[in-house]
């Protein structure tokens, strides 16, 4: 039984379905990465697992425990935290009320986590009194990244951390990355620099047109043909 | 608007007939039971809002665009019978027209300056040279202004002391509100079309509050608070008094069974409702044409989706423009009728609910986007409001029946005038929330 | 000598008139600005939720008064304002429930939502005509001066008087203290970082589990305590008629954009931006004129524009705020 286990999940925005049978499974501590064309639906597929989409079929299971008519809101509860893709921090406010907001589910004392997180990302202690909007694109990722963490989850959901940041701030946040998968966190994430992402994929995803292509161990996918060819260029 | 719909509308191509037949059920009602003077008072303000209501459906309902002064397009429109078909005040254009004239031209040049100076002066040296533009402009306008105004405002002034008219057909003066109308709309619609939709609400809500302090402080214009008595009627209406003195017509009224006084009012009444019905149809064909026209689809294509529109080159702004100066003119024509019919301008009686947001609730009532909802709005609406000051306290005198003579029975009573405006805004909010499309829903 | 004439006729009929109703406007302005941030449209009901608030708290005061309560030298009004403020906000929440909670459901747009706030202006101005009539009514007691004219006459000498009415210091202090309170509940408090959240990015709010009927309901509370505060301060600094509440709509909305929409330092730097140029535009300057080139008569008043115009400052104002720097002096939301 995985840790997360979202299966044959089907529906869309409208009347027209964008996923079709798309399952998606993460183990306790292990990386899940979803690559694949755009359009192909990976947004819409994380924003089914939290919960952002009504499906009209498949289930979605947390740690055994069916959650799929659970609100956003119920999901982080039950330990859940998504990235967006985009619009992903709280412009006007500063570094420190993004990470303050994205605890606002906890009634306890969250300033142990705020540490953790300015010990993973030391540039957001050192802007802590900025405004989030004010921040370069990585830096903004990174706020984005520690809110979500900001309530303990035991799952993080990433939409693209790495869009639109130069390569060496992405190699850093996927060290960052592993660094969270390390303490025990479960993490799915969309990719679009498939090779680097499938790299340090424990389990990959490449879904076109809404549907699952192929589905392996990274080091498998990196491997077949087929998939070198298609989508990673070669 | 193509928001949400709960409830499709039903009944198709009857609706329509349906609807218009129960407005003249309650006319005839009207008429049969608190006589027909009163009934065709009714109508004929019922058809010069439907007017009205016909130009906000052409700014609201086609291009979605929320104009909350319409009081001010209105009474601009109104101005026109009297500075058309006054006579002018002897001596008033000699002493100070022109003074008065120079003093505009002057304005306008200073406004025209300070765009060029926009257009083609960068950074700090274009702030300045447009704020100097504009001092030096207002003080030169008043230097030529004041003393023009003074002089004119000194003419007779108990019963003038106003420019007075050009003392042409009153006929004429309609189509010259809708001009004036659409000149003021042009301005606004300039500044504020293409920014963000509130934004052009709180512009018109702020020039439909400046032309009517206006109308209501320059008395060199329109005689201000002390009201224009006396303006012409339009060809073919005669007065009363005419009538009554005419043998013929008494010979005729006698010939039908009507005494000279009631004959003479209802044929007067007869005759402002065939030229007012006359105008609608007309507008009413022309909104229909332009609505099915490829203009018309253009605009309801940019009012659904203005960004997939602008993507495909359209001009929104421009278009948009386009269509504010002419819902503007309409209303300055509805205005222009209005004051025609009272014969006399009270600048102190445009009050914004009762011109501007009525109007809304009728175009909305009778479903934005079709012309012939706004027509069934403008009658409907304009006879609820009527009949609600007399309903409110027939109503609240049986509620109170019952209650002992005192201070809250007195203040109940009092207040009941003022519930047709609590109806009304039920009524609004009634229709956008459960029928938002209207009673004539857009096809 | 004269130039300290100049001096106090300046601050008797500009600055401490203007001040006082600029505080007022804030106060209103902030209230526009909070339902636009939060709940996403512009509010046409916002002057007539002024008359209301100040129309039960005028009911609440005749009722003290009627039994003996007073607060001294302060107005009486004072001590009704709470009553107000929660009156109204009950049927500001009462509203919401039956009103505008629809639309957010179905995410209406945004100029649906402002027809909708008209509707509802018209049953509020109808219902305060109900209430409380439509004729002008007074309802300041208490002292009427911090400083009287005769007296500062008499201490200084000066041939210009200088008034300071008690309404006016209470308008300046009350908007002081609500507003440095709003701010510090704003910056500080949990619930007043998840409304900035919540006007931030409404989405992400959502994820982080802020719950938004508390946001949309705290924010309805803030705005009937600040309406009905502007209503009453104005109300006694001038006198109450339900009219002339819709027609502050206009300045107060072009405060708010002038600042900034959706940004509450700009809404109270636009209120004082509207009040002193309304109030120096309208004012004859000719007296001041007299004072500083001494031997000159003025063959006018001096007075730009009549009072009566003075609604054709805000809007001036507003549209040159909105032609040269639309998301207004502090960056507002410009979308
Ligand atoms: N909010 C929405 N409403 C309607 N359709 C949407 C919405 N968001 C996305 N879509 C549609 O759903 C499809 C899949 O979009 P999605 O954002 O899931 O793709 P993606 O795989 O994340 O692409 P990218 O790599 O560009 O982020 C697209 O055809 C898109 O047009
Ligand atoms: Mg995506």
């Amino acid at each position: 039984m995985s840790f997360l286990d979202a299966s044959d999940m089907t529906g869309g925005y409208g009347a027209a379905d964008i996923l079709h049978g798309c399952t998606l499974k993460v183990e306790k501590g292990q990386i899940a990465v979803i690559v694949g064309p755009n359009g192909a639906g990976k947004s819409t597929a994380m924003k089914a697992v939290f919960g952002m989409l009504k499906l009209r079929g498949g289930s979605v299971k947390l740690d055994g425990e069916d959650i799929t008519t659970l609100s956003p809101q119920d999901r982080v509860k039950k330990g859940m935290g998504f990235v967006p893709q985009v619009n992903n921090v709280f412009p006007t406010m500063s570094v420190e009320e993004n990470l303050e907001m994205g605890a606002f589910i906890r009634h306890d004392d969250f300033h142990e986590t705020m540490e953790q997180v300015y010990d993973l990302f030391p540039i957001l202690r050192e802007k802590r009194y900025q405004n989030a909007g004010e921040l370069s694109g990585g830096q903004r990722q990174q706020v984005a990244v520690g809110r979500a963490l900001m309530t303990k989850p035991k799952l993080l959901m990433l939409d693209e951390p790495t869009a639109g940041v130069s390569p060496i701030v992405m190699d850093e946040l996927f060290d960052r990355i592993i660094e969270v998968a390390r303490t025990g966190i479960s993490i799915l994430m969309v990719e679009q620099n498939a090779r680097q992402a499938l790299e340090i994929a424990d389990m990959g995803y490449v879904l076109v047109q809404g549907a699952n292509k192929y589905t392996d161990t990274g080091a498998a996918l990196m491997a077949d043909p087929d998939v070198r060819r298609t989508f990673l260029g070669g | 608007m193509s928001t949400h719909q709960p409830k499709a509308a039903r009944g198709g191509a009857l609706r329509a007939p349906l609807f218009f037949t129960i407005i003249a059920l309650l006319i005839a009602i009207e008429g049969m039971t608190r006589g027909w003077n009163g009934a065709l008072g009714i109508l004929n303000m019922g058809l010069i809002s439907a007017v009205i209501a016909l130009g906000l459906n052409l700014q609201w309902g086609y291009a979605g665009l929320f104009n909350s002064g319409v009081v001010g397009f209105v009474a601009l429109g109104g101005l026109a019978p009297v500075l058309v078909a006054m006579p002018p005040t002897p001596g008033a254009f000699a002493g100070g027209g022109w003074g008065i004239l120079i003093a505009l031209c002057i304005a306008v040049a200073t406004v025209v300056a300070a765009v060029w100076l926009n257009h083609n002066l960068k950074g700090k040296a274009r702030a300045v040279a447009i704020i100097v533009t504009l001092i030096a402009g207002f003080f030169l306008y008043r230097a030529v202004f004041d003393p023009a105004v003074a002089v004119i405002e000194k003419i007779n002034p108990s019963a003038q002391g106003n420019l007075g008219g050009l003392g042409l057909p009153t006929l004429i003066a309609w189509p010259v509100g809708a001009v004036l109308a659409a000149g003021a709309a042009w301005v606004v619609g300039k500044t504020a079309l293409g920014l963000r939709s509130d934004y052009l609400a709180i512009a018109t809500l702020g020039i439909g509050e400046i032309i009517v302090a206006v109308l209501r402080n320059e008395e060199w214009l329109a005689r201000g608070v002390l009201n224009v008595n006396g303006i012409p009627r339009p060809w073919p209406v005669p007065y009363e008094i005419d009538l009554q003195a005419n043998a013929d017509f008494i010979a005729r009224a006698a010939g039908m069974g009507l005494d000279p006084v009631t004959a003479s009012t209802i044929t007067v009444k007869l005759l402002w409702t065939a030229l007012f019905a006359l105008v609608l149809i007309g507008l009413l064909l022309l909104a229909q044409l332009a609505l099915k026209s490829p203009w018309g689809r253009m605009m309801r294509a940019i009012r659904d989706n203005e960004i997939a529109a602008a993507a495909m080159g359209k001009n929104v702004t421009r278009r948009h423009l386009q269509i504010f100066v002419l819902g503007a003119a309409v209303m300055g024509l509805g205005g222009a009728m209005m004051i025609s019919l009272d014969g006399q301008m009270t600048p102190s009686g445009y009050n914004p609910l009762r011109y501007t947001f009525l109007i809304w609730v009728m175009v909305i009532v009778g479903g934005s986007g079709n012309n012939w909802g706004s027509v069934l709005g403008g009658l409907l609406i304009w006879y609820l409001w009527i009949k609600a000051e007399v309903w409110g306290p027939t109503l609240m005198g049986l509620i109170t029946a019952h209650l002992s003579d005192g201070a809250v029975k007195q203040h109940l009573v009092d207040s009941a005038a003022h519930m047709r405006l609590i109806v009304m805004g039920l009524v609004l909010l009634l229709v956008l929330r459960f029928s938002p499309r209207g009673l004539l829903p857009e096809r | 000598m004269d130039l300290l004439n100049a001096l106090v006729a300046v601050l008797n009929y500009i600055i401490v008139p203007a001040t006082a109703y600029g505080a007022q406007l804030a106060l209103g302005a902030l209230g526009v600005t909070l339902i636009y941030g939060i709940l996403r449209f512009s509010n046409f009901a916002h002057g007539d939720t002024m008359a209301f608030g100040t129309a039960l708290t005028i009911l609440v005061t005749w009722g003290l008064q009627g039994m003996g309560i007073s607060a001294g030298p302060l107005p009486t009004a004072l001590l009704a304002l709470p009553f107000g403020i929660a009156l109204t906000a009950a049927f500001m929440l009462a509203t919401d429930r039956v009103v505008y909670r629809y639309y957010r459901r179905v995410r209406a747009a945004p100029v649906v939502l402002t027809m909708v706030s008209a509707g509802v202006m018209f049953v509020m101005n109808g219902l305060t005509r109900v209430l409380i009539g439509v004729d002008e009514i007074r309802f300041a007691d208490g002292a009427r001066f911090v400083i009287s004219p005769q007296e500062f006459k008499a201490w200084t000498g000066l041939a210009e008087p200088l008034a300071l009415r008690s309404t006016q210091v209470i308008t300046v202090v009350t908007a002081a203290l609500v507003v440095v309170w709003l701010f510090w509940f704003l910056a500080k408090t949990r619930t007043g970082k998840s409304m900035r959240a919540f006007s931030d990015n409404e989405d992400l709010a959502l994820l982080s589990g802020i719950d938004p009927n508390r946001v949309v309901a705290v924010t309805w509370i803030l705005a009937a305590a600040l309406t009905t505060i502007a209503g009453t301060l104005y109300g006694l600094d001038k006198t109450f008629k339900a009219f002339n509440y819709f027609q502050l709509l206009l300045p107060i909305f072009a405060a708010a954009v002038v600042g900034g929409l959706g940004s509450p330092i700009g809404a109270i730097a636009g209120g004082f931006v509207i009040a002193y140029s309304e109030v120096a535009v309208t004012y004859a300057w000719k007296k001041v004129a007299t004072y500083i080139v001494p031997g000159w008569e003025a063959d006018s008043l001096m007075q730009l524009l009549s009072t009566e115009y003075k609604f054709a400052v805000s809007f001036t104002i507003l549209i040159i705020v909105l032609l040269f720097k639309p998301t207004g002096l502090f960056k507002g939301k410009s979308v």
